[in-house]
């Protein structure tokens, strides 16, 4: 039955009921996390899609107001696991922006080449699941065998694979080795051959195109009053880019291309992700051969930034500065304002809202998350597809549950 | 003529009187407009450019020090075309905890809306299916208000079991 008929308001109002009821979710495969679709279906196509979510809330907000701004770190990694570094950039960025604070260049460059690989890293999962989910296990194997070299590189410089806790408050908690920029230097030069190989495997296939090419098509106009930010929105043709539109950390020191795709559907999500994966490797590769030297800490002094760690356990003098950062009584004040600071996550748009009542913590921290504005689309997305496209649909939006619920 | 000074001239000429409270903060442009014309305000604004609406939020401001009013619902806005971003803020307090909902201006606000109700009890008139997002429909507490406690006030020991012979 097409769809413009079943929206008349003069047709049969039995049909409704007539329609077959699918719960998707909460534990299927093809919904990666936890999540459920409550759908309503005319043989196989989906008339109507009403997502529940809320499975994995786990009241990451409330804890923000009783965790100061570099322990609140350790849970902002755990919303988008996926990219876990990218989390920890955007929410260090908002806070500086709330304190005034101007990072020390080594510190934005490193900053910058760790939110490229985690742009690369969300891609690769979000591309290569998108395939299985689809049928294809052979490229999915191709892409994660590549996240596991930017784990390796996460784990040099951090010492922890996944949930890295890397950025503080005005730096970072390790300065980076020469090993670690050899590694990331070595990981440039193989990654666009194994990209080749990913790519050859899908782009072209005949099977994949077809099940992605129309299906899940989002207008420019309802990405842009649905809030889609990020591949999302681009693929809808909203060229806009908060890298290049509100430049941050090293952006714009460096030459790269806004990957835009038209159609909106979700091969054109599939071909941005894919674009933007080699302007990654463009922008890691400029700033790793400019990467300055100097400190990583904005001061050897102030109470804007930790002591290094060395300093600490060798000197009293560190040692009373790392105790004047750390005691809730001693902190670094903060101004009583609110601030929004958004950066460009593999996602989309990834922002914190911070009020602050003075204190070394935030009064409340709120997360833009761009899975939620992307998921709240999916029913519009969805409408009038078959059932099977509802897998290639949800891996094209990249749902990280984690970070829909917090 | 800047963005900035084309929103603020037209928010002023359409709304006299109204929206006097412009404040900025590194860069960040802020306006606090009256409940009881946010709907007409937002209107006014989209239709000045801004196309997006990035965000909605709420602050509980029980235990700021020298607030006046309990809660204070940000929106976001953002014009696509130019970037230009403006932080829109209203004040309500108990017991009117209502507001209109601003899904006829942008759709993407249904669920953003449905988590400060979730969240903070706020209610928008107006909505197209207004529950709660996140919480079970049980829930009967609003989580991030001051006076609820981080540790929670036992829901998730006292919920209700079903057994697999009353289901």
């Amino acid at each position: 039955m097409p769809l413009d008929l079943i929206d008349s308001p003069d047709f049969d109002a039995g049909y409704r009921e007539g329609l077959w009821t699918l719960n998707f979710g909460p534990q299927h495969p093809a919904t990666h996390t936890t999540l459920r679709l409550v759908l309503k279906l005319d043989g196989e196509m989906v008339v109507e899609a009403e997502p529940d979510i809320g499975f994995l809330h786990s009241g990451f907000e409330k804890l923000a107001e009783v965790l100061d701004y570099n322990q609140y770190v350790t849970i902002v990694d755990r919303m988008n696991y996926i990219s876990p570094m990218a989390n920890e950039i955007a929410w260090h960025h908002a806070v500086e922006g709330l304190l005034g604070i101007e990072l020390t260049p080594r510190c934005k460059y490193i900053r910058t080449i760790f939110a490229e690989l985690m742009r690369i890293h969300d891609h690769l999962l979000c591309t290569g699941t998108c395939v299985l989910d689809l049928g294809g296990a052979t490229a999915f194997m191709y892409a994660f065998n590549e996240r596991e070299k930017i784990y390796e590189i996460c784990e040099r410089a951090s010492g922890q694979r996944f949930h890295t806790s890397y950025t503080r408050v005005g730096g970072l908690l390790y300065d980076v080795t020469d090993d670690w920029v050899a590694m990331v230097r070595d990981f440039c030069k193989t990654f666009p051959r194994a990209y080749r190989d990913f790519a050859g495997l899908v782009m072209k296939n005949r099977i994949f195109v077809e099940r992605t090419r129309d299906v899940g098509v989002l207008s420019q106009a309802d990405a842009i009053a649905g809030g889609a930010t990020g591949p999302v929105a681009r693929a809808s043709g909203v060229e806009r880019d908060l890298r290049r539109d509100e430049p941050y950390l090293a952006y714009n020191d460096l030459d790269f291309d806004v990957c835009c795709a038209q159609g909106g559907d979700c091969y054109a999500r599939f071909q941005v992700r894919m674009m933007e994966m080699l302007e990654s490797v463009k922008i890691i590769e400029q700033a790793i051969n400019k990467l300055p030297s100097g400190p990583v800490f904005i001061s050897g002094t102030g109470k804007e930034g930790l002591p290094d760690k060395t300093e600490v356990y060798r000197s009293i003098e560190g040692l009373i500065h790392h105790f004047e950062n750390i005691m809730p009584n001693r902190q670094m004040p903060s101004p009583k304002e609110s601030y929004y600071g958004a950066t460009e996550s593999p996602n989309g748009e990834l922002g914190y809202y911070i009020v602050s009542d003075g204190d070394f913590k935030a009064y409340r921290a709120r997360t833009r998350p761009p899975s939620l504005l992307h998921f709240s689309l999916f029913s519009r997305m969805i409408r009038g597809c078959m059932l099977s496209d509802v897998a290639a649909v949800l891996g094209s939006i990249n749902i990280i549950a984690a970070e829909l619920d917090r | 003529m800047s963005e900035f000074t084309k929103l603020k001239e037209s928010l002023e000429s359409k709304l006299p009187g109204l929206v006097t409270a412009w404040s900025e903060f590194r860069s960040q442009q802020r306006v606090a407009v009256p409940a009881s014309h946010i709907a007409q305000a937002l209107g006014v604004l989209r239709d000045a450019g801004m196309d997006q609406l990035v965000d909605i939020t709420a602050v509980d401001m029980l235990e700021y020090p020298g607030a006046t009013d309990r809660f204070e619902v940000v929106y976001l806005l953002l014009d696509t075309q130019s970037g230009q971003r403006l932080i829109v803020k209203t004040h309500i307090n108990e017991p009117d905890l209502k507001l209109p909902s601003a899904c006829p201006i942008w759709f993407g606000a249904d669920w953003l809306e449905r988590e400060v109700y979730d969240m903070f009890g706020i209610v928008f008139e107006g909505h197209p299916n207004f529950k709660r997002l996140l919480l079970p429909d049980a829930f009967e507490s609003f989580p991030l208000r001051k006076d609820y406690p981080v540790k929670g006030r036992g829901e998730r020991h006292n919920f209700p079991i079903i057994t697999r012979a009353e289901s």
